[in-house]
């Protein structure tokens, strides 16, 4: 085994180690296991950080299978794949992770459940880190499946709210029906292929093998698993809800790491995506709409984290655009800025919510003289996502509009072009509303949060403005040369026509919000009723989720009470039916029982008779038994 | 380790001490006073841990190289009918033997609070058992017959006098469906004997017999139908809601967790090796059939109320799986069907533990009339949320490498009905997070307040079934190795792999 994919295996190992501590010896002793938590962590970032450097000085492929299960002559393996896009990865897990365990230190502190809190995202940890390293489609389904679970803990960490464990609920039913097209398309690819191993399936599908139409099927399938897990449209909706969890798990696993898996398996298997046109057009089509659909809704939301939530959807579906288009390395490299502005957008507003008891941006106001730290550092984030010039989210978008222009995908380049706008506008509009202007209601008692908590707010701002950089072109590495897909691509130039289009219309944006919402020359109210229903329709969420209630209930609870019913009076009624026939002949049967010797006797007598005539019909011959001729 | 424990195993009638130390408990309990509760508790829970440390020294100690027959015991009996003392293991029987192990432990635990008539209900609890270990380990099918028929008629009096609800119903109803399986069950074993022409009831010599087509096609269905009842094949399913819903805890984990798994091992041992051109006629009906199992099974338990009855339904859907997998006919599918038998019968155990410790505290199954017990129950509520977790198939848990495994053989025989089988999946997420969410989560209930959680009995109760559900999760190569190598003779049988 090579010392990286030594170096892989204990990254991801490390915090399953941590989560094994503290669920069998140190639950009771929260700051131990918050202790054992983050140092496991801390260990699972330093390696991959050696990973990283590692794989810049000297990009090598290092590769590894322990047998795990084994039939007729399937392996089954739990494996380890390190290269350039498993290390970028691993960083920004292991980074992410461990400064929102730091933060939760604050966030969580007067908890009951803190120690719980700490095991559970060590099992995250452990579970994402397992997708990464993975290097079969079996070992990425069964983490695929747990990080599903400590997502599912996660959201319903707080049971006892009901919003909490319906949404906890919600996340993974959802997520399964993702996850049922995922598994079929690994089925069936497998089943193809006879292996699970990433490296020989694709070989397999690029040998052409496979005819196209069933390679796209597979591609389709596979993408579902994406589609489920990174909540594009139409299973996007289980992530808004899934805000009803801790702020810092939002920020961890539903917009920085987990919700980008979807993401990183389509790079990780876009060896098979590649190969057919059709599937990579949906997918495209799909990220696109995604984008824009979500940032529409955005606009009219007015809890803090569902703001970030929708915002969340959206730059997802930008990543599933690129990857879709063609943009290998642009999707990936805005996966990597968006954990960091993203997972700070989200610590942002739970240092907040931690200050201020309220989701609800209206009811806070002015929050920038008692939240100095806060304050600054949002702001960085909300210029990042909204793509302004140095900041990081300024070279990832640009990388994937330019992806877009090259493919000739006028519709979705034009499309992503309107969604920017829209980004920078509902960002601005929160950063206004929540930090500018007059204090609110509950702007009061507001205060500054902890150390604990600013410090990892200070740090993501670093990377959130300079994490871009690896984009710009002139400088010795760019992200292009080290995250590629087939041959290694030139650095994208930077088109002077697009970055200016692209700053255009995230200034635009922010005039507009600064116009409506600090400058206040066009009042919100009125431009409600103006809007009118197209208001109505984003503010609730085009009933997408009305939808889906709308066919459980009347149509699965439905086909449910049916069988229910079916199975009660029909086939149980069969059985039942039986046994009263059965009853019902032994009763008439008794009553030919009635111990009178007579009755027996008269009987006999006519069992003879009809015997005799019997015999007289079918076989005359026998009669002479009886004295007949 | 395996080579020496062999040697030691092989050297003494393991196999009969096994399925004698029930038996023994038994005799043992004679002589204690009904009175004496715990003594009575103790030495059933004395006699069940030695069984199970036996049976998990014996699937330790089979070979899964060499494979086949292990361990055999064979005494010539009445040698003119060709009933012999013929007891003997492959993986198959290893495997289900520390099932029956396990569960019985479990079972005994969970019992710990039976007051009424202790005595005889152990008594009839461990016969019981005898019987089921005895299934598990003969290849004479005389003696098969003899043990299964030992292992299912105490269930009548188990539920009818230590049962709740309309028990005398649900017994009386439960009974006579297991005998008619058992009628269909004798039919088919008389055909296979006289069938055969060799007067032996010895299953390794019928196995050397290669019976006319037309004939495997006539008692093919009459066996698995037979056999099917008590793996509550579609539509011969519905004793079991009513059946469990009426049966103490103890009595529904070991009727769900072993003698459903009885069922299925006759289909796939008797049946389908002994009948194979039988088998592969009608495996594409039964392909379907199965499938009415587990859509329908876990569609019926969506709109169930009560909490056995929702587990019912959904080891009704979960037998499906294991049906499907034999029908699918290669030793993939085999392998998978044979690992969803131990792991369904361990998760249902478990299940059906938690319901009876829910239903003691708070004396209601209606998952409706709860919410908030998580509060007070924390531990049960985290077994059930873990055995939920195994029933929907989660990665990390025996349920998903079984159900894996059998999706990957049903692929390969029938891609479309193992597409179908897979919404199953969906569809069991959905029902038993609903369950999980209604009973334990959203706010405490004032009126559960003073609830309390498991005591240390029931904890070790389901920390035993919890343990080899994730052992199994996590390192499912070894038992796999030994399923595997003894379907693998089965699945050649019908001509494939």
């Amino acid at each position: 085994m090579g010392i990286l994919s030594m170096a892989g295996i204990a990254a991801a190992l490390l915090p399953f180690l941590a989560f094994l501590a503290i669920v069998t010896f140190t639950k009771k002793y929260r700051n131990v296991s918050a202790l054992v938590s983050i140092s496991a962590t801390g260990l699972s970032f330093l390696t991959a950080c050696y990973i990283l450097y590692s794989q810049i000085t000297a990009p090598q492929q290092s590769s590894f299978n322990i047998p795990w299960m084994y039939i007729a002559g399937i392996e089954m393996n739990m494996g380890v794949l390190v290269n350039q896009l498993t290390s970028i990865m691993l960083f920004i897990v292991t980074f992410v992770s461990l400064l929102v365990q730091i933060y939760s230190t604050g966030y969580m502190h007067d908890d009951e459940g803190y120690s719980k809190f700490f095991a559970f995202l060590s099992l995250f940890t452990f579970s994402m880190l397992g997708i990464v390293i993975s290097n079969n489609l079996l070992q990425i389904y069964v983490f695929w499946e747990l990080v599903g679970l400590s997502s599912y803990l996660l959201i319903g960490f707080w049971y006892f709210k009901p919003e909490a464990s319906d949404a906890a609920k919600k996340a993974f039913v959802v997520n399964r029906v993702g996850d049922f097209g995922f598994l079929l398309g690994i089925l069936i690819v497998s089943f193809r292929a006879g292996t699970f191993d990433f490296m020989k399936v694709i070989d397999f599908a690029k040998s052409g093998a496979i005819d196209p139409n069933t390679l796209t099927v597979i591609a389709l399938l596979l993408f579902c698993g994406a589609v489920g897990k990174s909540a594009q449209f139409p299973l996007h909706v289980w992530l808004p809800d899934a805000m009803e969890g801790p702020t810092p798990v939002s920020a961890l696993i539903h917009a920085a790491t987990m919700v980008a898996a979807g993401v990183f398996m389509v790079a990780r298997l876009y060896g098979i995506f590649s190969l057919s046109p059709a599937a990579m057009n949906v997918i495209a089509y799909i990220g696109g709409f995604t984008a824009i659909f979500a940032a529409s809704i955005a606009l009219v939301q007015d809890d803090i984290k569902r703001i970030l939530a929708y915002s969340t959807l959206s730059q997802l579906g930008y990543m599933i655009l690129a990857l879709g288009a063609g943009g290998f390395t642009a999707g990936m490299f805005h996966l990597t800025t968006h954990a960091f502005f993203k997972a700070l957008l989200f610590l942002g507003a739970g240092s907040v919510i931690h200050s201020m008891g309220t989701n609800d941006i209206w009811r806070m106001g002015g929050l920038h003289k008692k939240m100095p730290i806060t304050s600054i550092t949002m702001l960085i984030a909300t210029l990042a996502i909204s793509g302004i010039w140095p900041f990081s989210g300024f070279w990832s978008k640009d990388e994937i509009f330019l992806a877009l222009h090259n493919s000739g995908h006028t519709v979705l380049y034009y499309t992503a072009v309107v969604t920017a706008f829209m980004t920078s506008f509902y960002m601005f509009r929160l950063y206004i509303v929540t930090f500018m202007g007059k204090q609110g209601e509950h702007a009061g008692h507001a205060h500054e949060s902890p150390l604990s908590m600013t410090v990892p707010l200070m740090i993501l701002a670093v990377f959130s403005i300079f994490s871009g950089l690896v984009g710009m072109p002139g400088q010795p590495f760019n992200i292009s040369n080290f995250i590629y897909f087939g041959e290694m691509e030139k650095p994208a130039g930077l088109n002077m026509t697009i970055a200016y289009i692209s700053t255009a219309v995230a200034l635009s944006g922010i005039a507009l919000a600064f116009i409506i919402y600090f400058f206040k020359l066009v009042r919100a109210e009125s431009l409600k009723k103006v809007s009118g229903p197209v208001y109505t329709l984003l503010k609730n969420k085009y009933y997408v989720d009305e939808i889906y209630l709308f066919f459980i209930r009347n149509v699965f609870f439905a086909i449910t009470a049916v069988i229910k019913w079916f199975d009660r009076n029909i086939v149980d009624g069969l059985v039942n039916l039986t046994g009263w026939l059965v009853r019902q002949g032994g009763a008439q049967l008794r009553r030919t029982a009635t111990g009178s010797v007579q009755t027996y006797a008269l009987m006999i007598f006519g069992g003879m008779v009809v015997a005799m005539i019997a015999f007289a019909i079918y076989n005359p011959g026998l009669l002479t038994l009886f004295g007949g001729r | 380790m395996a080579p020496i424990l062999g040697e030691i195993l092989s050297r003494i009638p393991i196999l009969t001490i096994i399925y004698l130390m029930p038996f023994a408990a038994v005799m043992a309990l004679f002589f204690i006073p009904g009175t004496n509760q715990k003594a009575v508790k103790v030495t059933s829970l004395v006699f069940s841990v030695i069984s199970l440390v036996l049976s998990i020294l014996l699937f330790l100690a089979y070979d899964y190289n060499k494979g086949g027959f292990q361990f055999i015991e064979h005494h010539v009996w009445a040698a003119s009918i060709g009933i012999n003392y013929f007891m003997a293991v492959n993986g198959i029987n290893v495997t289900l033997v520390l099932l029956t192990g396990i569960i019985i432990t479990a079972g005994v635990l969970a019992s710990w609070n039976v007051t009424y008539r202790p005595k005889e209900f152990f008594i009839l609890l461990l016969i019981l058992t005898t019987g089921v270990f005895g299934v598990f380990m003969t290849y004479n099918l005389f003696l098969f017959f003899l043990f299964y028929e030992i292992a299912v008629l105490p269930m009548y009096l188990l539920i009818g006098i230590w049962g709740t609800g309309p028990k005398e119903y649900s017994a009386m109803k439960l009974t006579l469906y297991l005998m008619a399986g058992s009628a269909l069950i004798i039919a088919g074993i008389l055909g296979l004997y006289f069938g055969s022409g060799l007067h032996t009831f010895d299953f390794d010599r019928l196995l050397t017999v290669t019976y006319d087509r037309t004939f495997q096609i006539i008692f093919f269905p009459i066996l698995f139908v037979g056999f099917g009842i008590l793996a509550a094949m579609w539509p011969f399913h519905t004793w079991s809601p009513d059946g469990h819903a009426s049966a103490p805890t103890a009595v529904s984990m070991l009727h769900a967790g072993v003698l459903m798994k009885l069922g299925a091992y006759g289909c796939l041992v008797v049946a389908v090796w002994l009948l194979p051109d039988g088998a592969k006629f009608w495996f594409p009906t039964i392909a379907i059939l199965t499938l009415v199992n587990i859509i329908y099974g876990s569609l019926g338990a969506v709109a169930q109320k009560d909490l056995k009855f929702i587990v019912a339904y959904s080891s009704v859907s979960h037998m499906g799986i294991v049906l499907l997998g034999i029908a699918s006919a290669n030793s993939i599918a085999f392998s998978g069907a044979v690992l969803q038998m131990f792991s369904h019968g361990i998760m249902t155990g478990l299940f059906f533990g938690l319901v009876g410790m829910t239903y003691g505290r708070t004396h209601t199954r209606i998952i409706t009339q709860m919410h908030g017990l998580a509060k007070n129950m924390p531990a049960l509520a985290a077994f059930f949320v873990l055995t939920a977790l195994t029933s929907l198939g989660l990665p990390g848990t025996s349920g998903f490498v079984a159900e894996i495994t059998v999706f990957i053989g049903a692929f390969r025989a029938f891609p479309v009905q193992a597409i179908i089988a897979v919404i199953g999946i969906i569809i069991t997420a959905f029902y038993i997070l609903r369950v999980v969410q209604m009973v334990f989560f959203g706010p405490p209930d004032p009126k559960f307040a003073d609830l309390k959680d498991a005591n240390p009995v029931e904890f070790t109760s389901l920390a035993l079934l919890m343990f080899f559900i994730l052992l199994v999760g996590f390192c499912p190569f070894f038992i796999m190795k030994v399923i595997h190598s003894s379907v693998l003779p089965i699945a050649i049988k019908l001509g494939g792999m």
